[in-house]
């Protein structure tokens, strides 16, 4: 019963998702007022319903309705309640509805945030919200019903994925989603501000929070997901070049370039075309993950089960959506009014070199990651791209962009000088070069990277720190006030930026100073190991909720103290897959990991790996997140604040 | 002239279209082995059922083609692709296989329990004969010609369409050469 009022919920609501990608655009065309409000109501009623149909997929998988396919696909009743209502989106089925309905969220949200805006604008972005959404609807009820029933029922279902049962999941695909389908908004204001051919102030105001509230959720999602894979994949790595990794990394770096030049469009009406583009790329990158993910053109370990005519659907979807845009982009972005003109060396200037080296960085990411169809497609060749790619191609270009992120915001809008703001940055170019300084003579060739690496995390967190030391200093005099009214847009980018640093800090720490055993251990056996030593007290059978495990105690000595750490190799029987969970010691200075391997008659095999900072990758990335939010959670940001009449290009004191 | 550089994305953007619509039909898995063309490496395994002989390369060179399946009991796609096997053994399909990084009770428990599809069979608790020629997880399965050499090589469980489709046709040809 349940699953059919979900199967209903979804059919009206694809229903609703077309009336709205018609009346608003026509109502908007025709100046029809009544028409414009039916595409509001038919957004706010989509999400009801869409909530509905998603509540009941959630409900079948937390009672175990295995009737139910894809809950007999995916659940079992041994598996822990919250993995339960996680498998809820642990799968193709699942985890599209979850997009939808972030989807519908977001519609719902302009919807009803939007009464600020000009009323013919909010219609256009709704209709063409309303597009993408009876695009996906319908590619969810046509291709990958999540409500098929199954006759008979079975009495138990199949597990999910082991690896997918942790708390890992129940977050990251949430918030990655939160992030690529927070991208369709501005895609949505971009294609219609195309539509009117024009981009006025409340527009700018408009697209950054949205941009920002996409952002945040992709950072951290991107960020948790490196966590997971750290902890749950028992490779002692955070990073590795995944397809499907790259999938989320892109409309990460092509967004936080948006995140940019619209801080420019708003403030400044400069970069408009540009700002433009990059919100349609930025939403089609995220596509561009989506069909990458579903549609089997490259292998993953996250790929979700293969099939190329959902592949096809998705292409479909991409080719209208993205295609349609950019060729409105190329008929009606040349008649938009270019904004104001700035000097090469201002804070505008600093974005577009932003912009230029994240756009770079992306595109060497998108080649990275589709070279080997292209490869075969011209001369069949079979080629995998990996580290070293990316070591030759990502890092030179993404150094100098790093060591440029402190300059930006000491920048003056319009025009600078060069030494004024050299000297504005004396102090945080001091103690980096002091960094780097006492930091050289350790080490050969190998130690000239480190250094480098050191003294660049030195001068983005005391470089961004420096901003709030320079604003507080001048305001001395009142210093409780000064800090008190510092703006929280300000705050938010020091902590984004030094997060930059940290993960800069975490990055350099972790390549340079990585080191890794593997050896075969006896219970009582002992091992020295990156200034610990560690002896293997217990391996046993132990018995988890729906897992049989080996269990290995360690008592490791080290500098920080004793402590216990346990690796697990866990066998699930009713999903016929095994994990490894990891023994991690985490601190500030170092993680010491430890995972067992296969048994033999000399023991079990052990791997050790000691990770020097590579915590702060996570806080870094963390810190970003958290700076977004800072942001957005300014005054000044709040969406719904725009005022229509404002002019758009409004003088701005130079802070 | 300012005109081209929009409609630049436009154009970029189908030419995307075009790489993603044709790479679609491919199988990415499709991994070519360093082998193909070339003689098995030489090698010997002990006996998975006791009493047997083993699995080692010289019993492919019988004038018969042949396949080889790397498995193990730990593997949850060698499950969906056993039936398959004891369906081409029943077709006389020559099949010997080979058991992978794990002991041999474990792996003959299987095939007691499930139906052995197994003309010999080789066990290799280290996993050192399959990196011999190369696998990289299990299952894959090798075509093996008349004189030993390796002509295709396939990753994961083999399905029905996989035999129909690739694997029979080719096993046909090689029965046919000399």
């Amino acid at each position: 019963m349940l699953a059919e009022v979900g199967q209903f919920a979804l059919i009206l609501a694809l229903l609703l998702a077309l009336v709205q990608s018609a009346a608003p655009l026509w109502g908007a065309h025709r100046g029809d007022g009544v028409l414009m409000a039916v595409g509001r109501q038919a957004a706010l009623l989509q999400a009801v319903f869409i909530v509905l149909a998603f509540g009941a997929l959630a409900w079948s998988y937390v009672t175990c309705d295995f009737s139910v396919q894809l809950v007999a696909e995916h659940s079992h009743t041994s598996q822990p309640v919250a993995y339960r209502f996680a498998a809820t989106w642990g799968s193709h089925e699942g985890s599209m509805l979850l997009w939808v309905l972030i989807l519908a969220i977001y519609g719902a949200g302009v919807a009803f945030f939007g009464g600020t805006l000009r009323e013919t604008l909010q219609a256009r972005v709704l209709g063409v919200q309303g597009v993408i959404g009876a695009a996906f609807l319908g590619f969810l009820l046509f291709t990958s019903n999540p409500f098929l029933r199954l006759s008979p029922a079975p009495v138990e279902g199949t597990e999910l994925n082991p690896l997918l049962q942790d708390p890992g999941l129940v977050f990251h695909p949430p918030l990655l989603y939160l992030g690529y389908v927070g991208f369709s908004v501005a895609f949505c204001f971009a294609v219609a501000a195309l539509i009117e051919g024009r981009v006025d102030a409340a527009w700018a105001r408009w697209v950054r929070p949205w941009v920002l509230a996409a952002w945040i959720p992709l950072t951290a999602g991107i960020t948790l997901g490196s966590a997971w894979a750290y902890y749950e994949l028992g490779w002692g790595g955070w990073w590795f070049w995944d397809p499907v990794e790259n999938a989320s990394l892109m409309p990460w770096l092509l967004g936080t370039a948006l995140l940019h030049s619209a801080l420019v469009l708003e403030r400044r009406g400069a970069l408009v075309s540009w700002t433009i583009l990059l919100a349609i790329l930025t939403f089609s990158l995220s596509l561009v993950g989506t069909f990458l993910v579903r549609s089997g053109i490259l292998t993953s370990v996250h790929a979700f089960a293969v099939d190329p005519k959902r592949g096809v659907y998705i292409l479909g979807i991409l080719a209208v959506t993205t295609g349609l845009s950019l060729a409105l982009y190329a008929w009606r972005a040349p008649a938009i009014r270019t904004g104001a003109l700035f000097q090469p060396l201002s804070r505008e200037g600093g974005v577009t070199l932003n912009n230029l080296f994240l756009t770079a960085l992306t595109a060497t990411v998108f080649l990275g990651t589709f070279s080997p169809v292209i490869i075969e497609m011209v001369n069949n060749d079979k080629i995998s791209v990996g580290p070293p790619y990316y070591a030759k191609t990502f890092a030179p270009l993404a150094i100098p962009l790093l060591a440029l992120v402190v300059f930006g915001p000491m920048l003056n809008w319009k025009k600078d000088e060069a030494r004024k703001a050299l000297v504005r940055l004396r102090i945080p170019l001091i103690v980096a070069g002091v960094v780097l300084a006492a930091a050289l003579p350790f080490g050969g060739l190998k130690g000239i990277a480190t250094a480098g690496g050191l003294a660049l995390a030195t001068w983005l967190i005391v470089g961004s720190v420096w901003i709030l030391g320079r604003r507080w200093w001048s305001g001395r005099a009142y210093l409780g006030r000064s800090i008190l009214t510092t703006p929280r847009s300000i705050v938010g980018l020091v902590v984004a930026h030094a997060g930059l640093g940290l993960l800069t800090l975490g990055i350099t720490g972790v390549t340079s100073w990585e080191s890794d055993k593997v050896l075969n251990m006896k219970v009582g056996e002992s091992v020295a190991f990156a200034g610990r030593t560690l002896t293997l007290t217990d391996y046993a059978l132990t018995e988890g909720p729906n897992y049989q495990a080996k269990t290995a105690r360690f008592a490791v000595k080290g500098p920080t103290g004793a402590y216990d750490l346990r690796s697990e190799k866990r066998w699930f029987p009713s999903a016929q897959s095994q994990t490894t969970e990891a023994g991690i010691r985490v601190g500030p200075l170092g993680n010491l990991y430890v995972s067992i391997g296969e048994e033999s008659d000399a023991g079990v095999i052990v791997r050790l790996w000691n990770h020097p900072l590579i915590v702060w990758i996570w806080i870094g990335g963390f810190a970003m997140a958290a700076g977004g939010a800072v942001s957005l959670s300014d005054r000044r940001l709040r969406v719904g604040a725009a005022v229509k009449t404002q002019p758009l290009v409004q003088p701005v004191p130079a802070e | 002239m300012k005109r081209l550089l929009f409609i630049l994305p436009v154009v970029g953007f189908v030419g995307l279209l075009a790489v993603f619509f044709l790479g679609l039909g491919r199988d990415p898995r499709a991994l070519p082995s360093v082998f193909i063309g070339k003689p098995l490496p030489a090698f010997a395994t002990a006996p998975l059922r006791p009493g047997d002989t083993g699995l080692a390369s010289t019993d492919f060179q019988k004038g018969e083609p042949a396949l080889l399946n790397v498995f193990a009991s730990w593997c949850g796609p060698c499950r969906v692709e056993h039936p398959v096997l004891m369906r081409l053994r029943q077709e006389g399909v020559v099949i010997h296989g080979l058991d992978w990084k794990e002991d041999a009770p474990a792996g003959l428990k299987w095939l007691t329990e499930r139906g052995d599809p197994y003309v010999r069979a080789g066990n290799d608790p280290t996993g050192r004969t399959g990196i011999e020629f190369g696998v990289a997880g299990v299952p894959e399965t090798f075509v093996i010609d008349k004189q030993g050499r390796v002509r295709y090589r396939h990753v994961g469980a083999l399905t029905p369409e996989d035999w129909d489709q690739k694997i029979g046709p080719l096993m046909e040809q090689l029965r046919k050469e000399s």
